[in-house]
């Protein structure tokens, strides 16, 4: 009678475990900080180097000597200590880690936010800072305290143009932006098994923005295909009956397309009611949407059209544009007007290629619309892929059709 | 561990992206995130942080995992941060920096003394006291010794 994170790290809600870590991962932009605490505790050895990454993403290719030289640092760290290490334009780290690295059952951390993406695969997945991660890469250890969980049990199947950004968005305004702090949460239900392995991702990319530890799915088969596409396989997990803290019920065939209002990502709102709102710059990327599923929903809205705003896509990885390009999405992209990035964070964060000017308001599809993020005195609106194509096409927030999805 | 400072009030969500900009982050110049820290808040706050305790709303430090964060408002010389709850990445990156961090309730009025007191587990804030929760033991020995690095040296 447990949830899954008191399976996976083998203790009640409330315990303090010291937990082995399986996966431990850092980008160019945590990897430097973690990189001086290290040294700072006294350079204490790495007790597990084949457990570590070290994968950038941030600011892809540098841009300027400064972030060359700490980046030099860091690769030629990665190098010398035999860490698995991806390059600039590998892709993002949620994203690489989810393409055959994280197993079901596993405890993986990321000195990233973002790093309870990786729930979505029936692993314990958690963002910490760069100190802690010194400590792991030195003791392959951390410790951590079991989360009680949220259950946010899904029923029914999308319809129209709604997808899982729209469901994510939803899940962190019912709960609000600290709603589910120092707690998981759990997607469970019949609905889940709609939602594809990519759309999954999503939806445990965004629980972080709820406060939550961690987003967790139960591997199921859908878990399986995927990673057997990487040469995995794996047992599903199944369910045992547990005591959530609390319980949010959401039929997917309830819901709409909706929008966050900046500067808060739990400000969810339809799209219908803020259609015609100027748009200055549309952005399709990020760990929460740069995904080939994406990209391919992306392409087919705006086939053999042209957006009339700038419009920035960016794979989520190297495999991501690979496969973009092999299927003709990538042509159909360009085709279409848009510009496309090195796989990477892109503007996101505000501090690479497609920043934001003073005044301009940005159709994004990434996670955080907080104040100044993609540049100062910009604004921020987040939501799916095809209100992000619609949209793009008007150069005004638009509803997507309903057949858009399909 | 018994700390005082001088109250700067603060609302709830406060992110760290307001902290420290993501602009200023690819540098190991501590300096630099000192300068900018809450420019995009108020840029007069960061001046008034030596001394001072930050007395904030829920769910303080939001948002990014970066260390810079806490790294900053602990060079700047703040002296502890109070808030009913913090984003549990901050938290732990807070305590890893040597920089207090306290959950509790405390009714805020600017330049109002603050104590707060990690052994009793109390904060008083102009004069009201009120129980905090107490940290961990492994958190207060990582804090006595001024961040985890410091206390890893020491066990060597």
């Amino acid at each position: 009678m447990r949830t899954l994170s008191e399976r996976i790290l083998g203790a009640r809600a409330g315990d303090y475990v010291d937990a082995a870590i399986d996966r431990a991962f850092v980008h160019d932009g945590t990897g430097v900080l973690t990189l001086e605490a290290w040294k700072d505790m006294g350079c204490p050895g790495l007790a597990h180097p084949e457990r570590l990454y070290i994968l950038f993403d941030h600011i892809v290719p540098a841009n300027n000597s400064t972030t060359a030289a700490l980046q030099k640092e860091l690769r030629e760290f990665a190098r010398k200590q035999g860490i698995h290490f991806s390059d600039i334009g590998g892709g993002i780290c949620h994203q690489l880690m989810g393409e055959g690295e994280v197993l079901p059952g596993e405890i993986v951390v990321g000195a990233d936010s973002h790093s309870c993406t990786l729930g979505a695969f029936g692993a314990f997945a958690t963002g910490v800072g760069a100190t802690d991660m010194a400590a792991i890469w030195a003791s392959g250890m951390t410790w951590l305290r079991v989360p009680e969980t949220i259950g946010v049990r899904l029923s029914g199947s999308f319809t129209g143009a709604v997808e899982a950004k729209d469901l994510a968005l939803t899940v962190v305004s019912k709960l609000g932006m600290d709603g589910a702090s120092y707690q998981a949460l759990e997607y469970i239900g019949d609905g889940t098994k709609s939602l594809s392995m990519e759309g999954r991702l999503t939806i445990t990319n965004l629980a972080t923005e709820a406060g939550a530890k961690t987003g967790l799915f139960y591997a199921d088969d859908v878990t399986r295909a995927y990673l057997l596409e990487f040469g995995h396989r794996v047992e599903p997990q199944v369910p045992e009956p547990c005591t959530y803290t609390n319980e949010v019920s959401i039929d997917l065939g309830d819901l709409e397309p909706v929008v966050a209002v900046p500067p808060r990502v739990d400000s969810a709102r339809p799209v219908e009611s803020l259609e015609g709102l100027h748009l200055d710059q549309v952005f399709v990327g990020t760990c929460t949407n740069g995904r080939f599923e994406d990209l391919q929903r992306f392409a087919s809205i705006v086939r053999g059209k042209k957006v009339v705003v700038r419009t920035i896509v960016i794979p989520s990885s190297a495999e991501v544009l690979r496969k973009a390009a092999d299927k003709g999405v990538l042509s159909t992209i360009v085709a279409a007007g848009c510009t496309i990035g090195t796989p990477g964070c892109g503007p996101c964060l505000g501090a690479h290629m497609g920043v934001i000017g003073e005044g301009e308001v940005c159709l994004s599809t990434a996670n955080r619309n907080f104040t100044n993020r993609m540049g100062i005195g910009g604004s921020i609106y987040l939501a799916s892929v095809a209100t992000a194509a619609a949209s793009a096409l008007k150069g005004v927030l638009t509803v997507p059709e309903v057949n858009h999805a399909t | 561990m018994q700390l005082e400072g001088k109250a700067i009030c603060l609302g709830a969500d406060i992110d760290t992206d307001v902290i420290i900009a993501g602009r200023y982050l690819r540098t190991k110049d501590r300096q630099v995130w000192v300068e900018h820290v809450f420019e995009d808040l108020d840029p007069s706050l960061g001046r008034r942080l030596p001394g001072s305790v930050i007395v904030a709303g829920r769910n303080f430090g939001c948002g990014s995992s970066r260390e810079q964060a806490a790294v900053a408002l602990k060079e700047a010389g703040l002296v502890a941060v109070v808030a009913p709850s913090f984003s549990r990445i901050f938290f732990r990156n807070a305590i890893n920096v040597g920089l207090p961090v306290v959950e509790g309730e405390c009714r805020c009025a600017s330049g109002d003394l603050v104590l707060i007191d990690l052994d009793e587990g109390v904060v008083s804030c102009g004069g009201a006291r009120t129980l905090i929760r107490p940290l961990t033991t492994r958190m207060q020995e990582i804090l006595r010794a001024g961040g985890l690095a410091p206390l890893w040296r020491a066990k060597k």
